[in-house]
């Protein structure tokens, strides 16, 4: 945690110097929500946010790197980011060979993740944040129960090699925010707090919920696979996890 | 009085129940004590293999640290001619490698999550003894791995699946393969050994529909299943997959169904099971037709083979193998045994009296007949008939057989009379008639005719064979019908 907030400390002393063009935010009306796994059964409140219109680039997080060396692949301390971290560039300022720069980046940890949005004067969006703007399709703010909305989800979930798209390649929805499905997985501020909410079978043990049909017990909609995916990718994974289908895109509170 | 001792009785036998079913549980206790008080010696590195093959069997080998390593894989592979599918495997196949244990082994379980995998993945094993057989300590992200350990307690047969959430689509992807844990000393040895399992999978499309195929969610959830195959697709133990073996040998199969799910009613056509160790456990039953798998289940079963030729493997639930791809082979060469199964030793014609049409059922009724337009149609259309309900007897020139069937050829009997005639044709006839002087005794049975078809029957006669070329109608047949 000291780690942490000495790092933040860092970001905020060098804010003033980022040269990248930032990403459009998009307003997205807050609103209930009710979350596959929560804290309740019942519903939650999100409020009214701001969410980038796209994923961060390999472009835009190589300008990240420039201008903050302790993020390139060889100074990032360990703790940050284990051996994954950027692991197909081939070099602390050279993407990997034939990767896009207009694709999204990932192989990047949550604390590299946070730390760039932090730099933005942004914030990664919470759970919640980014399952209601990602429960719009092109016309509808609220299309969980649009079963061939659904289907198109499971199915681009199903498709391999998705990150090497280029942004803003798949569709825009009711928010103007492109790609929520069909590109990365994306990291989430509290990406984990379903593991350890004390929701499931064994109240208060940690990583015990979203196994066999376990998972099915207090989830809130047994029919959306595309959410079930979502929350059992998210509880696999650890802050300084870095996987080839997994990126991030940021947020502001309006 | 009676009460007293029924009562008396029920007692009596509740006791000994009781009392055996202790003995039974405790007897039970004791083997999974003695199997965790086997000792390890040394360790080795699990020979896995893709199916339809197995590992060497563990013979006399003492409980060991069994090291097994396996990898996740998510690729897209063939369903079905022109069918792809995108699999999620253990090991790259569907089902995952067979892992072969021995009771007392203690597996140290690594389960690698390919980079290029979109999701986290773990391992139920039906033979750990565990929470979630392991799932709760193999949650693994992409790109990473995890290891557990247990120890095999239990022998048997088991299935291992993924179970992360959500854990029907993981199954129906693929995600399922076998354990089998042998007992001290081993299975009893065969000459072949072979590794099956079944899977139902829910494509968007239906079946045969080409292309790549995705999971559709709401197929799977009503359970309308589109493929139902063995090893993964519908040719993984057809054609040059087939398995094979020798007249002679004896088979053992190990036989899994991982659903998600339908259960099996394995069978092989053209064999017995001699012996089935149901639902992979210990209870052997002998001499069985088709035994039942469960999702999430597996058998033993194992015969000799005696009779060259082509096995054909089935869930018994039919459809499922004539339409959804639920067949295998299994190629047996070597000498014939007529003993044993003759082949065909003679053929025939087969006719049987009275039925020339047979009634279909069905709600639209058989297709319309066709009606003759003029008397040369009606000879045309009588020509067919008569070749097929009165030549065997009257012979192709209306000749007859002599002192058995009369002649209709130049016959006065037939010339005389045309309502007798069609009276005949209609009702039959027993009983000695004289035509063209010779005497028959015989019997015609009366014939399935509409009336259409017997005057145009009878017409073609009456046109033939120098016969004096009456028209008959089917007005004229009604009539006859009518009359009593």
């Amino acid at each position: 945690m000291k780690y942490i907030i000495a790092c933040l400390f860092l970001f905020s002393l060098s804010l003033t110097g980022i040269s990248q063009t930032p990403t459009a935010l998009k307003q997205i009306k807050g609103g209930t929500l009710a979350p596959l796994y929560g804290l309740d059964s019942g519903k939650v409140w999100v409020d009214d946010f701001q969410l980038d219109e796209f994923a961060v680039t390999n472009q835009q997080y190589l300008d990240f790197v420039e201008k903050y060396p302790e993020w390139q692949k060889s100074k990032v301390k360990s703790i940050f980011a284990d051996g994954n971290y950027l692991v197909d560039w081939q070099g602390d300022l050279q993407l990997g060979k034939g990767m896009n720069s207009n694709s999204p980046i990932t192989n990047v940890s949550w604390f590299a993740a946070k730390a760039y949005c932090a730099c933005q004067d942004k914030r990664l969006p919470s759970v919640d944040e980014w399952e209601l703007a990602a429960k719009a399709s092109e016309s509808n703010p609220n299309a969980e129960y649009d079963s061939l909305f659904n289907q198109r989800i499971i199915e681009s979930y199903e498709t391999p090699n998705t990150y090497a798209k280029t942004v803003g390649s798949t569709y825009k929805n009711f928010w103007g925010v492109s790609d929520m499905h069909g590109l990365v997985w994306e990291w989430t501020s509290d990406f984990n707090s379903v593991l350890i909410s004390g929701e499931s079978r064994q109240d208060g043990d940690a990583d015990r919920n979203l196994f066999c049909a376990g998972a099915a017990i207090t989830a809130s909609n047994l029919r959306d696979y595309a959410a079930f995916m979502r929350y059992a990718f998210r509880g696999s994974i650890k802050a300084d996890y870095n996987i080839r289908n997994l990126g991030f895109r940021c947020a502001k509170s309006k | 009085m009676n009460y007293q001792i029924v009562s008396k009785i029920v007692k009596i036998l509740t006791l000994g129940t009781v009392i055996s079913l202790a003995g039974c549980s405790g007897s039970g206790h004791e083997n999974r004590e003695n199997s965790m008080d086997i000792k390890t010696q040394g360790s080795m590195t699990a020979q896995l293999t893709s199916p339809p093959y197995v590992p060497e069997p563990i013979g006399s080998r003492p409980a060991k640290q069994l090291i097994v390593d396996m990898e996740i894989v998510e690729e897209e592979g063939q369903m079905a001619n022109g069918v792809s599918y995108m699999y999620w495997t253990f090991g790259g196949t569907v089902p995952g490698s067979f892992i072969r244990t021995r009771v007392g082994d203690e597996v140290e379980f690594t389960l690698k999550n390919h980079p290029n995998n979109k999701l986290p993945h773990n391992i139920d094993l039906h033979a750990v003894t565990g929470p979630g057989g392991g799932a709760s300590s193999s949650f693994v992200a992409p790109g990473h791995e995890i290891t557990f350990s247990f120890k095999t307690l239990n022998p048997g047969l088991y299935v291992y699946h993924c179970a992360t959430a959500p854990v029907g689509m993981h199954i129906a992807n693929g995600m399922y393969g076998l354990i089998l844990v042998e007992p001290a000393g081993g299975l009893s040895k065969v000459d072949k050994e072979f590794y099956i399992m079944q899977g139902d999978f829910y494509t968007k499309g239906k079946n045969g529909d080409p292309g790549l195929q995705p999971f559709d969610m709401q197929k799977a959830i009503d359970e309308h299943a589109d493929y139902v195959v063995f090893n993964g697709s519908t040719n993984a133990l057809t054609g040059d997959n087939a398995i094979t073996a020798e007249v002679g040998e004896t088979i053992r199969l190990y036989v899994g169904n991982g659903g998600p799910n339908l259960s099996s009613a394995f069978h092989v056509i053209g064999e017995i099971f001699d012996k089935v160790y149901v639902e992979g456990g210990s209870l052997i039953n002998h001499n069985v037709q088709t035994t039942m798998i469960p999702a999430g289940g597996a058998a033993i079963v194992e015969f000799k083979v005696e009779a060259p030729g082509t096995l054909v493997l089935v869930d018994h639930a039919i459809f499922r193998a004539f339409n959804k791809g639920a067949l295998g082979m299994l190629k047996v060469t070597g000498e014939e045994n007529p003993t044993v199964y003759s082949g065909t030793i003679q053929e025939g014609i087969y006719q049987p009296e009275g039925g020339s049409i047979q009634t279909m059922p069905g709600d639209q009724g058989a297709p319309e007949a066709p009606v003759a337009g003029s008397v040369s149609e009606r000879i045309e259309m009588g020509k067919r008939i008569y070749a097929r309900t009165c030549l065997a007897c009257h012979q192709e020139e209306g000749q007859g057989i002599p002192n058995a069937f009369p002649p209709l050829a130049k016959a006065d009997y037939l010339n005389a009379d045309v309502e007798r005639a069609i009276g005949i044709v209609l009702h039959g006839l027993t009983g000695e008639i004289t035509v063209n002087g010779n005497n028959y005794n015989s019997v015609m049975t009366a014939q399935t005719l509409t009336d259409e078809q017997v005057a145009n029957v009878l017409t073609y006669v009456y046109n033939s064979w120098g016969n004096n070329g009456t028209e008959v109608t089917p007005i004229m047949v009604t009539k006859v019908k009518s009359s009593h």
